[in-house]
């Protein structure tokens, strides 16, 4: 299979006040492959470096050191963003645009013909079940509802590549159901997910694989089955015992929720 | 035929550079005219242009041109307003909204989203002066014995190219200081500084000793002489319109400083790491 992402031996380092060392590792030696029609689950608790990774695969950051390639693209290039889709976490959309004047803008960007868009726009916010409120402002939407327009926006070029922030991050069980379904349907169509969670329960539904951060390094990667084995019993007891919180030590011990 | 091909690809990739550059700019747009800023003002400069328009009742010219000069000075005060929020909002808010992130996942460039903000800013700025114009134009007009069609232009374009290099210093101001507030503080005070006191500032540095002369004359020579796009006395007193070919040099005048700000802009916003937590 065709890698589609991939990154290598990435370091990303941030400047902080003397006081505190003046400078900060938030990515140490990444290397990272993702192939062709993969659900990659990008787990790790808060300030593991699963968003900077991000960032620099979307051209946001730039590396300290190493390189990241889409589609065999170096990031830096505008042109490796042709072909994918990015959900970023929390985000607020244009308020005073409603649902479909947002997605016309993306597809503007995309330079997709106008008969395309439309038809497109239409398919987009019937997935998301938009329709119904496609010509009311964003700022009238729920945050729930601004999440499915954000996922909209996304997939508007039909991108082969799906980066996910948090995806699920401040939604409602039935929202949270509604991503998953998503996802579990670009994954059928053969598209390419890679997305960062703090949710094991979703990572095992989806992922193909898992990769699990902690303190900016890449602890362990490869399919939860095989990551599962021997006396461990559960994606969440590998994770805990991974970032430190061996299982059983502090007793019913789960991963925080996304605090930022 | 190697060479026209080129240049065809060429073409065919500044097209696509500015078909992502004008979708920014719409929504810019959108967003102005979805706003109550632009309405309020013009409100306000209609009320007291309908007040100068009442005034000429009593049939006396020097009052009407003194009411004349508030007018234009409040349109002056408003254009300058709306250009400057409009613009030193723009990319904090994109960044505070977080999407600046969705946006630049798109292949578009940092000097894209710069150029579609410059862009969106300049024509939505523009088309609030052509509301304000055409309102101040109809109402003194109707009152005048001369129609000034020519002046009237010049007055809109050369205030239009001016409101242009401040829109390119607001934007790169966006990108340095920290808040919107303080930029349009402390821009707005350069700004009106020049329009009052820049035309003086040669012959202050002509009175001063070194080192400072050489340093005010630096300044004099250095910064935007936006008085020279202020040509409302054209209107107020009636006066022919200026010839072309000056409005021309100072529409090229505007043109070398908005690229020259824009320039700042791109490089400061290049240097800016948005994904940094």
């Amino acid at each position: 299979m065709s890698e589609i992402l991939k990154v290598e031996n990435l370091r990303v380092e941030f400047r902080v006040s003397q006081r505190e060392g003046g400078r900060r590792v938030a990515v140490d030696g990444l290397d990272l492959k993702v192939s062709a029609g993969e659900v990659f689950g990008f787990l790790g608790p808060n300030g593991a470096g699963k968003t900077t990774t991000m960032n620099v695969l979307l051209g946001f950051l730039p590396p300290t050191q190493g390189r990241a390639f889409l589609f065999g693209v170096d990031v830096r290039e505008p042109i490796a963003r042709q072909r994918i889709g990015y959900l970023p976490e929390m985000t607020y959309y244009y308020k005073f645009l409603t649902a479909e004047e947002l997605l016309r803008f993306y597809g503007r960007i995309f330079r997709l013909p106008r008969e395309q868009a439309e038809s497109r726009i239409d398919q987009l916010l019937k997935l998301v079940e938009l329709e119904e409120v496609r010509g009311r402002p964003i700022r009238t939407y729920s945050k729930g509802m601004q999440q499915r327009v954000g996922l909209a926006q996304a997939l508007i070029n039909q991108p082969d590549l799906l980066i996910l922030d948090e995806p699920t991050s401040g939604l409602d069980p039935l929202g949270r159901l509604k991503v998953r379904e998503i996802i579990q349907r670009l994954k059928n169509e053969g598209k390419t997910v890679f997305f960062s969670s703090h949710e094991l329960g979703e990572a095992e539904t989806v992922c193909d694989r898992v990769g699990i951060m902690n303190q900016g390094r890449l602890k362990a990667i490869g399919r939860i089955s095989d990551l599962v084995g021997g006396n461990q019993s559960s994606l969440e007891q590998v994770f805990l015992s991974i970032i430190g919180h061996p299982p059983g030590d502090g007793g019913q011990q789960t991963p925080q929720r996304p605090g930022n | 035929m190697e060479g026209s091909r080129l240049l065809k690809d060429r073409a065919t990739e500044g097209l696509s550079h500015m078909h992502s550059v004008g979708a920014i700019a719409v929504v810019v747009i959108k967003e102005l005219y979805r706003r109550k800023d632009f309405y309020v003002l013009f409100v306000l400069t209609a009320l007291i242009t309908l007040l100068m328009a009442s005034m000429s009742f009593f049939n006396d010219r020097q009052v009407v041109r003194y009411l004349k000069e508030i007018c234009l000075l409040l349109i002056w005060i408003s254009s300058l307003v709306i250009a400057m929020v409009t613009s030193a909002r723009q990319i904090p808010a994109e960044r505070e909204s977080r999407t600046i992130f969705p946006l630049l996942a798109k292949p578009v460039t940092r000097g894209q989203v710069l150029l579609g903000k410059f862009f969106g800013c300049w024509a939505a700025t523009g088309l609030a002066l052509v509301v304000f114009y055409l309102f101040f134009g109809v109402i003194a007009l109707s009152r005048e014995t001369e129609w000034m069609l020519a002046g009237y232009f010049q007055a809109w374009w050369l205030h239009w190219w001016m409101l242009g290099v401040v829109i390119a210093m607001v934007l790169w101001g966006s990108l340095v200081f920290a808040a919107p507030s303080s930029n349009v503080t402390i821009l707005l005070v350069i700004v009106v500084g020049i329009l009052l006191l820049g035309r003086h500032l040669g012959k202050v540095a002509a009175r001063l000793s070194e080192p400072m002369q050489t340093i005010v004359y630096v300044v004099y020579y250095g910064m935007p002489h936006l008085e020279f796009f202020d040509v409302r006395d054209l209107l107020t007193h009636q006066w022919g319109a200026i010839p072309w070919w000056a409005c021309g040099l100072a529409t090229v005048y505007a043109l070398i400083y908005t690229a020259l700000f824009l320039t700042g802009a791109w490089w400061s916003f290049q240097r800016t790491n948005l994904g940094e937590r």
